[in-house]
This record gives structure tokens, sequence and C-alpha cells, in this order.
């Protein structure tokens, strides 16, 4: 019985989902770029000291910022494949974010460099005088990995830059079809996402440590990469509102699906999480414990205890509420802090493989954050700026506006 | 089994039934019985009406804290029944694990809690709603049966402290009401 928002037939005008020509916003490209510089230059600086340091701390930062990526591509694509109706107004942020990707493929070039500083399985002949290595070498050697990757980048960069173009270029015919036809690809998008980012945390993470055995990795991956996502729009989509860019567009009710969604894959995470922990731990193999025993062990236990409490404990509660998903405020708060435990995840899953003695911070961390965070959001900034912030002519935009929890 | 099913209070009446002819109407005239200062009522609808229970002017159902106090209770007692099993009642070594090997009371503890909760909510939904009932003096209007079809009501109960048998049949019927009935309370006499 409300009143209706807006006339369905012209659901928004351009001018209330653009970022103006004088809005701060603008500087975020530049700015990004200047972080990146920045970082490039610390890495520069400090990693031809400790290219080893270098290249682990690359790899968590590229690790989490991919991971968001991929994150806001299964977004998109299983609001597409279920036709969901609330979430069309985030959509434009979420591709904007994942149309970055083939720039994560740039980004993961360095590590290319420190193969054998990362992964010993890539040592030549590290497999000769290890059973478990020469059973698994069919799998893990140096050019099937190079191959993997350029397949997952593939496949990626496809998927994302023919969703943004298609969604895009419906801001301007208002057709259709797009939709129907995207809606459609959705279902098989979403079956190559699912093992493509499968692998890669397979190769790029589980693969530090060679000889362990998980089946679940893949979805632990998954799972921290979409709270990662949901936080980072949480965050974004409220800030869109402060900036007075979708104060229009943005309401209380978009932020509380939104809130509704952290919380229940932070429940995701921790149930997977502790499934993984869980099985290891019972049956009490070798092969599957050494992965686990280096993180229970020394100022590692700390961070492991610290994730329990913090990437599932502390946010399970605080957003368990209706009024903490509903204002800007508590829920900017719950984005970061799950934005934050995200990142320390990554950096609990890789660090320990360099620092098996315990946790050691390094400045390279923050000079490959500032690096590949910078180009990041350069990226990301800059594709916010070519179209509306909103998919302006989707036919259920009007849906989306009204859209009520009950 | 008398003492799990809700009475209504007794009296004469049980109160005053009024048709509305469409959503809108309801609405609108939920939002005047409501600002008359009215609170023992209710609106009856054959669909769910969007915003109508702010129009009604109802509280937040405090069912949520019901939930979460029966699933951590339940979490709670999943726990301390297993840690009590199996360190102070019948401890055991089982595969080699300590006796407080709390990894692996962790599922059950889960879906205790799960059960706990969800008992909460139905049972607690009941309680909130006084069912089981198993009459209901509204039951006795003829033009009621049409609640689950094309017709909206308000119904407003006799004990409720501003009713007036004369007075408030008159204000449903001043906002566009059709067929005012007072309704007895439904007790054989």
């Amino acid at each position: 019985m409300q009143e209706p928002r807006s006339d369905p037939l012209v659901a928004l005008r351009p001018e209330q989902a653009t970022i103006p020509p004088a809005h701060p916003w603008n500087r975020l490209p530049a700015l990004g770029a200047g972080c990146a510089l920045l970082g490039a230059l610390g890495c520069a600086i400090l990693g031809a000291a400790n290219p080893k340091q270098f290249f682990f701390s690359w790899l968590v930062s590229f690790l989490f910022f991919l991971s968001l990526a991929l994150g806001a591509l299964f977004f998109v694509l299983i609001q597409y494949a279920s036709q969901g109706g609330w979430g069309i107004v985030l959509r434009r942020i979420g591709e904007t974010i994942f149309a970055t990707l083939p720039v994560m493929a740039a980004l993961f070039l360095p590590l290319l460099l420190g193969l054998r500083d990362l992964y010993s399985w890539s040592i030549p002949g590290a497999a000769e005088h290890d059973a478990l290595l020469h059973w698994k070498e069919p799998f893990l050697n140096v050019p099937f990995f190079l191959i993997r990757a350029a397949i997952y980048f593939g496949c990626w960069s496809v998927i994302a830059l023919f969703y943004y173009r298609l969604s895009r270029g419906q801001d301007a015919t208002g057709d259709p079809a797009v939709s129907a036809r995207l809606r459609r690809l959705a279902g098989p998008a979403i079956i190559v996402l699912a093992l493509t980012q499968t692998f890669a945390s397979f190769d790029w993470i589980m693969s530090l440590t060679p000889h362990w055995y998980s089946t679940m990795f893949g979805v632990y991956f998954f799972a921290g990469s979409f709270v990662g996502f949901i936080a980072l729009l949480s965050v974004v989509a409220a800030a869109t509102r402060r900036a007075g860019l979708l104060d229009t567009v943005v309401s209380a009710e978009h932020l509380h699906d939104l809130g509704k969604f952290l919380f229940a894959f932070t429940a995701f995470w921790a149930y997977i999480a502790f499934s993984q922990f869980f099985l290891v731990w019972y049956a009490n193999l070798p092969e599957e414990t050494i992965w686990f025993k280096a993180r229970l062990e020394g100022s590692w236990k700390a961070v492991s205890i610290l994730l329990m409490a913090g990437h599932f404990g502390a946010p399970f509660l605080f957003l368990m509420g209706r009024a903490v998903k509903r204002r800007e405020s508590t829920l900017v708060l719950g984005g970061v802090w799950l934005l934050a435990m995200h990142f320390v995840d990554l950096y609990w899953q890789v660090m320990p493989t360099l620092h098996a003695d315990g946790v050691r911070p390094s400045a390279l961390d923050v000079a490959a954050f500032l690096a590949v965070g910078g180009c990041f959001v350069a990226a990301a900034s800059w594709l916010m700026r070519r179209q509306a912030l909103v998919p302006l002519r989707d036919p259920r935009l009007a849906e989306s506006l009204a859209f009520e929890n009950a | 089994m008398a003492l799990l099913v809700n009475q209504l209070p007794t009296g004469p009446h049980y109160g005053i039934l009024a048709e509305f002819a469409t959503p809108a109407d309801l609405y609108h005239a939920c939002e005047r019985v409501r600002d008359a200062g009215f609170t023992r009522w209710d609106a009856h609808t054959p669909f769910p009406v969007h915003g109508l229970e702010g129009a009604m002017g109802l509280r937040r159902s405090p069912l949520p804290w019901i939930v979460l106090v029966m699933g951590l209770g339940g979490a709670a007692l999943g726990f301390l029944l297993q840690w009590w099993v199996h360190t102070v009642a019948y401890p055991l070594v089982i595969s080699g694990k300590p006796y407080n090997a709390w990894p692996a009371f962790i599922p059950i503890t889960f879906e205790v809690a799960i059960l706990f909760a969800s008992l909460g909510a139905v049972f607690g939904m009941f309680g909130l709603n006084r069912l089981p009932m198993h009459h209901h003096p509204l039951f006795q209007s003829r033009v009621f049966e049409r609640v689950t079809d094309d017709a909206f009501f308000i119904s407003i109960e006799s004990w409720d402290p501003r009713f007036d048998s004369a007075a408030t049949p008159k204000l449903l019927e001043s906002l566009g009401a059709r067929n005012v009935e007072l309704l007895g309370s439904g007790v054989r006499s």
C-alpha cells in the first residue's frame, strides 16, 4: 500500500545513478594508481633484498583481491540464474568489480618469477626422492601449472567481459532479450566458475604444502571469497549513499538483504572451515594433519583462534539483529571487519609455508597490498565512471527499486 | 490437554466484525482504528497486504528473542550433555582423543541448537498466536467465511478498553465498512 517510488516506465533517470563530473569519486582511479605506484616502489626496494618474502606477500594480496573479483562474478551470475529482483540496483557495482579480472591476470605474472620460492614442488628434481610428489607429478608440474593458470584467467576474463559488455550495452538499447540471454548462460557459467575457482585454489594455495590432501579446500576458498565480496559490496553500497551517488536508489531494504547475505555466508564459511578441520582432526592421518599442525603451533595458533572468534563468532552474533543490517554505519562496520578477517584468513593459509616458526609481519605485506589493491581500486573505479552505477534499463529495475523486505 | 487450550475472556459479546470491500479501504480503516487507540483488535485478509502491520501499528514480534534464547539454550544443553557423558559419567578413550574432545561435540551441539531454535519458533508462534484454540467466536459469522476468498475484515474485541457497543460500530461504518455485526461470545448457554 506504499506510494510507488517511481513510475515503472521511467524507473530511474541517468543522473540519479552516474558519478557527476566534479564528484570526488572521479579522483579514485588516480588515487588507486598512486597507491599502486607507491606499493610497487616499496616492493622493488624491499623485495630486492628479500625476494622470497616479496613473492609470499604478493601472493596473499593477489589472492585477496582476486577472490573479491571472483566473489563478484559469482554474485552476479547467481542473481541472473535465480532471477533475483532485489539485487539489480547493486549488480553494476558487482560488474565493475569483476571486470577487473583481466587486470588480476596481469598481477599474477610477477608470481611466475618466484615459482621456485613459493612452490617447493616446482624445484627441478623435487619429485625424484619423494614418493608423494612423484605420484602427484602428472598434475603438479610447471608446464601444466602454467597452462591451467592460462585456462583459469581465460575463462574468467571471457565470462566477466561478456557479462559486463552486454549489461552495459543494455543501458543504451533497453533490450529485454539481453537479460534473457545472460540468464540462460548463467547456469553453465557458474559451473565453469566453480571448477576453475576450485582448481585455482588447489594450484595457488594448497600446493604451497604439496604433500597435503583436502578435498574441501575449493569450497573453503569459495566461501571466503563470497564473504569477502559481500562485505566489500556492503561497504561500497553504503559509501555510494554517503557520497550522494545512489542515495535515491539503494535503500535500507537493499542493505538489509546484503546484511542477510553477509550473515548467512559468515555461517557458511564457518561450517566449511570447521568441516575441513573436523574430518582431518578425527581421522588423524599424517598427509592431512600436516597443514593444520603448522597452523596450531606457536603464534599461528593465536591466528587460528582469532579466525574462529573474528571470522565467525563475533560477526555471527553482531549481524544477527535486524537493525544492525539496515543501518549504514553498523553494516559498514561488519563489512570492514569481515574484509580484514578475510585477509587474515588468506594470510593464515599462505604464510606458515614461509614462516613456520610463527607470524612475522613484513613491510612487504603492506607494499604488496598497496600495489595490488591500488591497481584493483583504480581499475574498478575507472570502470564505474564509464557508465551509470546501476543497470538503467534492465527490465526489472523498477521491481528492484521498489523492493521491500516482508 | 485442557491446560494447553487457550480460552478467550468471557462476556456477553465477543466483539464487532466489519467487512471492507477492498484492501485499500481496509488499510485506511486500520490506520483510523489504530489512531483511535484500540488495542484488542485484528485485521483479516485472504492474502498478505504489504504494509498492513504499519497501518495497524503492530510492534515487532518478540519471536526472534524466543528463538535466540532457545537456540543458545539448546547449544548449551547439547554441549554439556556430551561433556558430562564423556568426561564424568562414562569416560572412554575413543580413537585416541582426550575425554574432553570438544571438536567432536560441535556437530551435535549445532544440531541441538537448531532443533531447539526451530521448536522455539514453531511453539513460540503458537503461544503468541494463542493457539491451539478449538473454536473462535468469529466463526459464528456467515460473512466471515469469505475471509479466505475475497473479503477484508476488521474485528474489535469487546474487552478492549475503548470498546463501546454503540459507538464502535458507528466508527467502523463511517470508515466505509459494510456488514457490521455484533458477535456473541460463542458460549452456548
